[in-house]
């Protein structure tokens, strides 16, 4: 059997997502194509030749394909689908925006967010919220998955894929333009592949005491910002901070919950993570049922302390 | 213009879900239900671009047993125009709802459909999407802000770096992300209207679509418990625990 791995990138480089999509995919097992469909990628494909348990890189550079917009992608895809058995992307905004389209296109179902892989045809997904875990098996003649980046280690590098163009003739979509894109410079580690996460929530009242309490402590620990929905609603944090059923899912090292109650929507997007702190005046708020240190009191005079007893 | 507006029924957003000890699903039984929070921004999306002049009709339309009723006269209370029912027997896989749903959009020609870019069961994120790809229509997925001008949809997009803004032309499909809007509550006297508005029945097997799933579940289990661990006393002791106890400082 064959797969596909479609890489996300920004041209230039590789997202970590698609290393830990690829060890979703050597699970899976057989031979790994990665497809690296962008305009002026060499860079990102570059890196997807490098990673290990790589078999070719296919290249398609196309005006078309400089932003990754669903429509030409998806007919690129489909296009090219012909030989594999399995069709993998990491289940970012990237690939859940193209991997249906290219499901329905072939007429086959996609599993969505998968957490572990059974046997080539069978997966583990999180299912309302994380609070169900189905195992489900595909009957269709090829399967599309996408990959919960969080439950799967990124593979190594370590590979020298041989590295071909494709033609992206097929990449066809005028119905669909891009007009811009506001992609702030990271000041600090991304979220979904920090060690240390420290995450705010509706109790700092505005975006000012927000970023005050929190980019201190992030600061002296290295760590990502993540936000509740409530915090971002409100206009303390960007959106793709979010953290959530619907927003990021992170599994770091350390997860520090500061004001946020412990919906479980919220629960969804950071339970797994290795160790979770909550810090809430709040003592029965349902963050501390999975909390591993909990400190209750207010973030206000707790965050400044804490940032100076480290 | 017209705007579809496809609306599932699922389990109310505060329930706590519990699986059946058999491992064969959640259990459903006496569970509070409601429509798709995603679903309730897709339809005030529509009813503002109805009432900003920009659409004519909104018609709400859900695939599923007799009760997803309930959950197309939710929406006919916040306003939306009139129902459709596509009556199935077992729950549709996603791949069968687009198809059920692009049997719909060639029977009522819409310009537009809004959908939640994800039901908070399934957790899928995939309908909006594959109904865009077999209608061959572009799609504007996640969307934070939608203006319509000129025979088009520029949609700006929730993505993982920040936002993106797309250009689509209509007709188009669009899924909602949570910052589009604030859904509105149904007022009491058009509760008391929707009564009379018409909901039209469809048996799924009329529609000459192949609904048939395509994944077999194996099993449903709870997932892991996470207990709770110690409380803290000072920050100090937090640090402490931390370096020392948990080894992740
Ligand atoms: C469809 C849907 C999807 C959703 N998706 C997500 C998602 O992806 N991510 C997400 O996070 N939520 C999501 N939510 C929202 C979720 O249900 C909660 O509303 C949200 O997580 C609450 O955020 P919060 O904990 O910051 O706010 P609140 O629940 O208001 O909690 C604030 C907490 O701060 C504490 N507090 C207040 N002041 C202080 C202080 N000075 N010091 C210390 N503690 C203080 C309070 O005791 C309280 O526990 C979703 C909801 C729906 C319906
Ligand atoms: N049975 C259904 N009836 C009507 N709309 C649905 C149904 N299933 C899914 N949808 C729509 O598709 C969106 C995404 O669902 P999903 O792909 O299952 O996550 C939902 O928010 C609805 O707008």
């Amino acid at each position: 059997m064959t797969t596909l791995l479609i890489a996300e990138h920004d041209n230039a480089r590789l997202a970590e997502a698609t290393a830990r999509a690829l060890t979703a995919a050597l699970e899976i097992g057989g031979g790994i194509h990665v497809l690296v469909a962008g305009r002026d990628c060499a860079g990102a494909a570059g890196a997807a030749a490098k990673l290990a348990g790589v078999a070719r890189v296919l290249v398609a550079d196309d005006e078309r394909l400089a932003h990754p917009l669903a429509e030409p992608l998806a007919a690129l895809i489909v296009a090219m689908a012909g030989p594999y058995d399995a069709l993998v992307a990491p289940a970012t905004t990237f690939g859940k925006n193209v991997m249906p389209r290219v499901a329905a296109l072939l007429d086959v179902a996609q599993v969505s967010d998968i957490t572990a892989v059974v046997a080539p045809d069978t997966f583990v997904r999180p299912i309302y919220a994380g609070n169900a875990i189905e195992t489900v098996q595909s009957t269709d003649a090829k399967t599309v998955v996408t990959v919960r980046a969080s439950a799967f280690k990124p593979a190594a590098d370590g590979g020298s894929a041989p590295v071909e163009a494709v033609g992206a003739g097929a990449a066809t979509g005028e119905a669909s333009a891009f007009v811009s894109a506001e992609i702030p410079e990271l000041e600090r580690p991304e979220l979904t592949s920090a060690r240390v996460i420290v995450s705010g929530g509706r109790a700092f009242e505005s975006a000012e005491r927000f970023r005050a309490c929190l980019e201190p402590l992030a600061d002296k620990l290295g760590a990502a910002i993540g936000a509740s929905r409530a915090a971002v609603d409100a206009g303390y944090a960007a959106n793709d901070l979010q953290v959530g059923q619907t927003g990021k899912v992170v599994a770091p090292e350390l997860y520090i919950a500061c004001g946020i109650s412990g919906a479980i929507q919220h629960l969804a997007g950071m339970k797994d993570s290795r160790v979770i702190v909550a810090i809430n005046k709040d003592p029965e708020a349902p963050i501390f049922q999975i909390a591993d240190y909990g400190l209750v009191g207010d973030v206000f005079e707790l965050l400044p302390e804490l940032e100076k007893a480290l | 213009m017209k705007i579809l507006v496809p609306v599932k029924r699922v389990i109310d957003f505060n329930v706590k879900v519990r699986v059946k000890p058999d491992g064969s699903g959640v259990d459903l039984a006496n569970v509070k239900m409601a429509m798709n929070p995603f679903d309730e921004i897709a339809v005030e999306e529509a009813l503002r671009l109805k009432e900003a002049g920009k659409a004519g009709e909104v018609v709400v339309v859900s695939i599923g047993g007799p009760e997803a009723v309930e959950t197309i006269r939710t929406g006919l209370a916040m306003g939306a125009d009139r129902g459709i029912l596509v009556k199935t027997g077992q729950p549709p896989e996603p791949l069968a709802v687009a198809k059920a749903l692009k049997a719909v959009v060639e029977r009522e020609s819409p310009e537009l459909v809004i959908l939640g870019k994800q039901a908070i069961d399934d957790d899928c994120n995939q309908t909006g999407q594959m109904l865009a790809a077999l209608l061959g229509w572009p799609q504007g997925t996640f969307a934070s802000k939608l203006v319509l001008e000129d025979g088009a949809a520029v949609v700006t997009r929730e993505i993982d770096g920040g936002l993106e803004t797309v250009r689509l032309a209509l007709p188009a499909v669009v899924t909602t992300d949570l910052r589009l809007n604030e859904p509105r509550y149904a007022s009491l006297p058009n509760i008391m209207r929707s009564k009379k508005k018409p909901v039209d029945e469809i048996d799924a097997a009329g529609l000459g679509v192949d609904m048939a799933p395509r994944l077999k579940v194996l099993k449903v289990e709870a997932p892991p418990a996470r207990r709770a661990g110690i409380r803290v006393a000072t920050p100090a002791e937090l640090v402490d625990k931390l370096k020392n106890e948990a080894g992740v400082l």
